[in-house]
């Protein structure tokens, strides 16, 4: 265990999220591992509900403390277990090694302080010694690493278009050069342009950086542009994983994958009519016996509604599936309540 | 536009013009002289940015926002100064789905409500129960369980609320249709459904869709035709393929390039940006509005409008570089 | 056409299900809500049944005799300066006060949210129209008001019903207004046009609905405040001409008595305490079941 904890900034085993109200239990994650290796960007690919956004809030251990609850599972970040942090601990953390940029820049800044007083602010938290002209350097390199003039750090939120507020929410996750940053669909809700911009400049501040990364999305366009390597998630767990050469030119592929793949309008094909997967995710608050996409899939057999099914692996590519793995995998799916 | 023998496009617009004014009065051109045509059982997928104008140019055609200037023809009656009264009955063959499948629809009311709504409103049935079956065969027909008639929206997904929407926009066999990026907000694997679910319903009825999209790869499926808007202007249409194959606008080939696709043989290659954002379309001057950004740009850009020109059949730009006009 | 499968079950009927049993299964779960409901019950059933438990003539009969009596087994609340019985006066007037307060709670928020829905769905010079009369309005102070349409009009139930809904329907108006505002943008709205909906039908079968969740949970509230202002008016004697009781008249009448006679003004008081905070009791879990979102 010891030589992959230097490897990797990130690993994530058996982590088990749900969401309680006082209706019912919400399973969020059910059992996800996960590696990031360093300087490395992985992809983490699903659709709405399949749990990537509470992954990253799990990481940074900022669910809602109300609901969300941290079952089981352990999350290594450089090493340190995270889980076992206290919050104080985990403040130095936030913004400073690990940093979020989320996916709507409309709302994820604060629309009365200007950008140069978000950014400073973000700056000081992490760096309580340093004086106000040292703090406002590093504002002003910050607005230029991401292509905005300096001068416009005295400007307001609406005063930027939504591409703009964007790269100035990744400035901000960029200023203390955390070793991981966790994007969370950072272009889905910008213009297709505006989106190779930004897409660009990740890119190359990743490079620059060496930053890891966790880019969370469910375009496999950009994930075929900007990652390393890729994970598959389905309702909750990982059922293909491997670099991206394996899961987009590979010939095995988690039925998923395939169907994600197949529904994607292709630019260069004009066809009568698309493929989608038929149905829709299960109900989290009610999750299959066995396999989660068996009732979806066009290959079910006997075995996937009984128990979830082992990791095939060959080489870095890994798949959940009865199609390659005979064995059935450790973890039921399903929530021992008594683990609270 | 291919017609196949029709000669009256059932939907026309000559130099429609939708502006909004400010306070403090300047003017905001949303929609800026275009021209288009629509023939029965068509699709024009209507491609473009935020703020190009393509959901207003969609309302406007609908008579939801009144027209600044310009004509609105359908089936060849000239609807641009309608009243509210005259425009009911015309409303029937005219209809539109939403994007957000969250609001296009009443959070309080049922689903089988929702859908019968627009038959109540123009008495086509006479009883209660004989619209509400009209409203269950709808139902059938976008491929809503019937057990879901009783159900509020909320428990529905995504997927399922945009085809009530959908239902409702049928009800009253509407002969044209604006769609205004009736898949966006919905997951991929739901998008394909979906988009399956509007073609199937084209071929089924004959209807003409204006499809409203940034989304290129989705409407290069579903249209006929493809008009690409910027800043309240057409800056080329032609047919889908022709499009695809041979685009010849600056912004047009920019918007291509700029889509991620999912090949990682492509991945070293620059996305080939365009420089710069999209300039305000509040008081335009003369020219190009596509000029600051485009690398191919000469002073003449900045003078006066491009010419819309056909360079190919069935093929027009406007671009001083491509025209020379 | 390659419809995806469905199953083809007829609709046996179309009703909605109601949305009743939901809301109040969010309403009993707060436990004040419940009480408040409990208490409001027990003194709503008691003054209806008033005419069974003690007859109408024991609140008005005056004894001398009986004059400021404690409180025993046959004056239940003792008896007043005229030698009438509290326990009856207080459940009688309990009818007056409450059927008042509830009449014009009720008046206030039909007048109120019309106007505050015609104002934020129209807009412009109708809703600007509408809101500069509204300041001029609030701005005469309420009771000067009440005051002044009393003396004018006289002292009885409909003219009383009349003032408190004018001193009242204004609290609806900028609620509603602001609500319609919101809702008017709603997709939902636009689809109702694009399908040929006048403005009428779209107030009254796409707004009001939305906006009615607002509505209620204000007016629950304003139901404690009016009874407390029917209280102060009759207290003021502004209310209904004895020898109708009134809560808020017993009160005053009992002013005099304070120190000889300290029941006379505790029963009232409690009354009218008790009634106006199951209300507001009522009111906050009304709120909460009907928008659980607002609970973090």
């Amino acid at each position: 265990m010891a030589h992959t904890e230097i490897q990797n900034i990130l690993e994530i085993r058996d982590l088990k999220v749900i969401y309680k109200t006082d209706l019912e239990v919400v399973e969020a994650v059910n059992g996800l591992d996960l590696t990031i290796g360093k300087g490395k960007t992985l992809g983490l690919v699903g659709e709405t509900g399949a749990g990537k956004t509470t992954t990253a809030l799990s990481i940074l251990k900022l669910l809602p403390s109300i609901t969300g609850r941290i079952l089981q599972g352990e999350i290594y970040f450089d090493g340190e277990d995270i889980l076992k942090k206290s919050e104080h601990d985990m403040q130095s953390v936030r913004g400073n090694r690990i940093s979020m940029v989320f996916q709507d820049p409309m709302t994820s800044l604060n629309p009365v302080l200007t950008v140069g007083d978000q950014i400073a602010e973000a700056v000081q938290l992490h760096n309580p010694d340093m004086s106000k002209e040292q703090i406002n350097e590093r504002v002003a390199a910050t607005l230029n690493m991401v292509g905005i003039m300096p001068s416009r750090s005295g400007d307001y939120p609406h005063q930027f278009s939504g591409g703009m507020k964007q790269r100035v929410v990744i400035a901000m996750a960029l200023s203390c050069e955390p070793e991981l940053l966790i994007a969370d669909e950072p272009t889905t809700a910008l213009d297709v342009t505006i989106q190779a911009q930004v897409l660009t400049m990740i890119r190359e501040l990743r490079d620059r950086l060496g930053t890891s990364m966790l880019m969370i999305t469910h375009d496999l366009g950009i994930v075929a542009q900007t990652c390393d390597d890729v994970a598959v998630m389905y309702s909750g767990i990982i059922i293909e994983a491997g670099t991206a050469e394996d899961i987009f030119l590979g010939d095995k592929h988690h039925p998923y994958t395939v169907g994600l793949f197949n529904s994607i309008p292709n630019l260069d094909i004009k066809s009568d009519r698309l493929n989608p997967i038929t149905g829709l995710m299960p109900d989290p608050t009610n999750l299959p016996k066995g396999c989660v996409f068996a009732p979806r899939c066009n290959h079910q057999m006997e075995i996937c509604l009984e128990a979830r099914p082992g990791v095939f692996e060959e080489g870095t590519h890994k798949i959940r599936c009865y199609l390659f793995s005979e064995a059935a995998g450790n973890s039921k799916a399903g929530v021992d309540l008594n683990a609270e | 536009m291919l017609n196949d023998n029709q000669t009256v496009p059932l939907l026309e617009t000559v130099e429609l013009r939708k502006l909004f004014k400010l306070k403090g009065g300047s003017n905001l051109h949303a929609v800026d002289g275009i021209n288009m045509k629509i023939y029965a059982g068509k699709t024009l997928g209507v491609v473009g940015e935020s703020g190009c104008g393509k959901s207003t140019l969609g309302r406007t055609i609908l008579k939801l926002l009144e027209p600044t200037s310009g004509q609105i023809l359908f089936e060849g009656n000239d609807i641009t100064k309608y009243s509210v009264s005259k425009m009911r009955p015309v409303r029937k063959d005219m209809q539109i789905i939403f994007q957000d499948p969250y609001s296009c629809i009443d959070p309080r009311k049922s689903v089988i409500e929702i859908i019968s709504e627009y038959m109540f409103i123009h008495k086509l049935y006479k009883s209660r129960v004989e619209t509400f079956n009209k409203a269950a065969g709808l139902m059938d027909m976008v491929g809503l369980a019937r057990r879901y008639a009783n159900s509020y929206p909320h428990e529905l997904d995504g997927g399922r609320r945009q085809r009530i929407g959908i239902a409702r926009a049928l009800s009253l066999n509407p002969k044209f249709i604006v769609c205004d990026e009736p898949v966006s907000a919905l997951d991929v694997s739901v998008q394909a459904q979906n988009l399956n679910l509007l073609m199937d319903i084209q071929d089924e009825l004959g209807l003409a869709y204006m499809f409203v999209t940034h989304d290129l790869s989705v409407v290069k499926h579903i249209s006929d035709d493809i008009m690409v808007m910027y800043l309240g202007k057409c800056v080329e249409r032609a047919t889908s393929d022709e499009l695809f194959a041979n685009p010849q606008h600056p912004y047009t080939k920019a918007l291509l390039a700029a889509i991620p696709k999912p090949d990682i043989r492509m991945r070293n290659k620059e996305f080939q940006l365009i420089k710069g954002e999209v300039s305000s379309p509040v008081n335009v001057k003369p020219g190009c509005r596509f000029a600051s950004r485009c690398d191919y740009a000469v002073p003449e850009c900045s003078q006066r409008d491009p010419d819309f020109v056909e360079t190919s059949p069935e093929h027009f730009v406007a671009c001083y570089i491509v025209n020379g006009r | 056409m390659n419809h995806q499968k469905v199953e083809s079950t007829t609709v046996d009927s179309f009703k909605r299900p109601s949305q009743t049993k939901e809301i109040w299964r969010r309403f009993s779960k707060s436990k004040g809500a419940v009480i408040g409901f409990v208490l409001f019950s027990i003194i709503a059933i008691m003054l209806l049944a008033a005419d069974f438990i003690v007859p109408y003539e024991a609140a008005i009969k005056q004894d001398f005799s009986q004059q400021l009596a404690a409180p025993s087994r046959e004056h239940f609340f003792g008896t007043d300066g005229y030698g009438r019985d509290a326990f009856a006066r207080l459940l009688h007037g309990g009818r007056t006060s409450l059927s008042i307060a509830l009449l014009a709670t009720f008046s206030s928020a039909v007048l109120g949210s019309a106007l505050g829905a015609i104002s934020g769905y129209f807009g412009g010079k109708v809703d600007s129209f509408i809101m500069r009369s509204l300041d001029i309005f609030m701005s005469v102070p309420d009771i000067l008001f009440t005051m002044a349409v009393v003396y004018a009009l006289g002292a009885n139930f409909t003219n009383l019903l009349f003032a408190l809904t004018l001193a009242y329907f204004t609290n609806y108006v900028r609620l509603v207004r602001s609500q319609v505002l919101n809702l008017a943008e709603q997709d939902y709205v636009e689809a109702a046009r694009a399908g040929g909906s006048g403005s009428t039908r779209i107030i009254l079968s796409h707004i009001i609905p939305n906006a009615v969740g607002v509505i209620i949970v204000n007016t629950t509230l304003n139901v404690a405040k009016i009874i407390l202002y029917e209280s102060t008016l009759s207290f003021l004697g502004l209310g209904m001409p004895p020898p109708q009781p009134e809560w808020g008249l017993m009160l005053s009448e009992a002013r005099e008595f304070m120190r000889t006679a300290p029941w006379l003004m505790f029963f009232p008081s409690a009354a009218i305490v008790i009634t106006a905070a199951s209300i507001n009791l009522m009111g906050d879990g009304l709120r909460d079941a009907l928008d659980p979102h607002l609970k973090s």
